[in-house]
C-alpha cells in the first residue's frame, strides 16, 4: 500500500477519470465504472473526489471502513465502492 | 396548572429522555433553509435522516450534516426505502458507521404502492440489529401482534402508523392504536399518515408517547408556520389526554341550570 503519493502523478480529474488513459485500477464507485491511479488510498480517493471523510461513509466490497482504516487501505484493481452519507429524509 | 392533572415526565426512549413527543423527518423540504427552520419551530429534538449515496457529480453540501448540527438535534438514521432484512441491516449499519450513535428508525417496506411494511423482514431485521447492539425504533403495521413480537425483540420502541406514509389520512384506527399502547411496556411512536395539527392531536389523545411526521411538515404551504402548529398539536393531544375526557354521549346535556328560570 502508498499512503505517501506525490499529488503531481494523479491523473485525470483530480485522480479520478472515467475514460481517461489506461489505468491499473477499474473500480466501480457508487455504481459508475471508473479508472484510478494505481496505489491510492481509500482517504487519497476521497480527497481527490473533494469529500471530507468526516462527512461520509465507506463500503469497500460489501465490508465497511471505520475513519481510522481509510489512510491505510490501498484501492484495489476490481473493488466495488460505495460511498454515502444522510441525506433528508422521514 | 390543574392540580389533578397527572404530572407528565419527558418521552424517554432507551433511558434517553427527550425535550419533545414529536419527532420529525428531514425529507421533502423545499430548502435546507426552511427545513432546519421548520424542526426549530416543532420544537421536536430527535430528527429522523436517510442514508444515501453521495452524488459525485453535484458535489458534498448535499450532505445534511452540513445543514443540521448533531449537538442541536438528535439524528436518527433510518433504513427507509429497505425492501428486504439484508437491506435494512446493511443501510443500519452504514447509518452507525457515521459515528453520531447506534440507534436506528428501522423500516423494511413490503409494498410500493402503500409503502406498507414487510413486518416478518422488519422483525427478523430488529432481531439481527438489536444483537449488535443497535437501540431499534421499528416502523410497523397497526398490528397489536407484530408490536408484540417487535417489543419481545427488543426494540427500544414500537412505531405503527397513523395511515401510510405521506398520505396525510390521519389516524384511520384509532382502536388499534389504543390496544397496541395498552399492551406494550417500551414506548408507542406513531409514525408516518398525519396530515394536519388535529390529526396529531387526535393521536396523542389515544395515550401514545409521541408522534412522527415528516411530509405534514415538508408538503405544507407554510412548513414553519405548520411546524409550530404540529408542536402545540402533540402538546394539547397529550394534557388532554392527561387531563381524562368526558364520556360522550348521542344526547345533549345543558351546560346551564335547569333550576331557576323565570316564569
Amino acid at each position: 500500500m502508498t499512503t505517501s503519493r506525490d499529488a503531481g502523478r494523479v491523473t485525470g480529474r483530480r485522480g479520478v477519470t472515467r475514460d481517461g488513459p489506461p489505468a491499473a485500477a477499474s473500480i466501480v464507485l457508487n455504481g459508475e465504472d471508473r479508472a484510478v491511479e494505481p496505489g491510492l488510498s481509500v482517504a487519497e480517493l476521497l480527497h481527490s473526489l473533494g469529500l471530507e471523510p468526516g462527512m461520509v461513509v465507506v463500503e469497500r466490497n460489501r465490508e465497511i471502513l471505520a475513519r481510522r482504516e481509510l489512510a491505510g487501505t490501498p484501492v484495489e484493481d476490481g473493488d466495488r465502492f460505495e460511498l454515502v452519507h444522510f441525506v433528508g429524509g422521514g | 396548572m390543574g392540580s389533578s392533572t397527572p404530572a407528565d415526565g419527558p418521552l424517554v426512549i432507551g433511558g434517553r429522555p427527550l425535550a419533545s413527543r414529536l419527532i420529525v423527518g428531514t425529507g421533502k423540504y423545499r430548502s435546507n433553509e426552511e427545513m432546519v427552520s421548520a424542526i426549530r419551530a416543532s420544537g421536536a429534538e430527535m430528527v429522523t435522516v436517510a442514508v444515501r449515496r453521495v452524488d459525485l457529480d453535484r458535489g458534498r453540501e448535499e450532505g445534511i450534516l452540513h445543514h443540521l448540527d448533531p449537538a442541536e438535534f438528535f439524528l436518527l438514521p433510518n433504513t427507509a426505502g429497505c425492501y428486504t432484512t439484508e437491506d435494512a441491516v446493511r443501510y443500519a449499519r452504514l447509518g452507525r458507521a457515521a459515528g453520531l450513535n447506534d440507534w436506528v428508525k428501522l423500516e423494511v417496506i413490503g409494498d410500493e404502492r402503500t409503502l406498507l411494511p414487510d413486518t416478518a423482514a422488519t422483525l427478523g431485521a430488529a432481531r439481527q440489529l438489536v444483537g449488535d447492539g443497535f437501540q431499534v425504533l421499528a416502523y410497523t403495521n397497526d398490528d397489536l401482534i407484530t408490536a408484540l413480537r417487535l417489543e419481545d425483540a427488543g426494540c427500544a420502541a414500537v412505531m405503527p402508523l397513523a395511515s401510510p406514509i405521506g398520505s396525510g389520512l390521519g389516524l384511520v384506527n384509532p382502536y388499534y392504536i389504543r390496544e397496541i399502547k395498552r399492551r406494550l411496556t417500551v414506548p408507542v411512536i406513531v409514525d408516518a399518515g398525519v396530515g394536519t395539527a388535529s390529526d396529531a392531536c387526535l393521536t396523542m389523545e389515544q395515550g401514545v408517547d409521541g408522534v412522527l411526521m415528516n411530509t405534514a411538515l415538508a408538503a405544507a404551504a407554510d412548513p414553519v408556520a405548520m411546524a409550530r402548529a404540529m408542536g402545540l398539536a402533540v402538546r394539547a393531544g397529550r394534557e388532554a389526554y392527561l387531563a381524562g375526557r368526558m364520556a360522550s354521549r348521542e344526547i345533549a346535556v345543558p351546560s346551564s341550570p335547569t333550576a331557576g328560570m323565570l316564569e
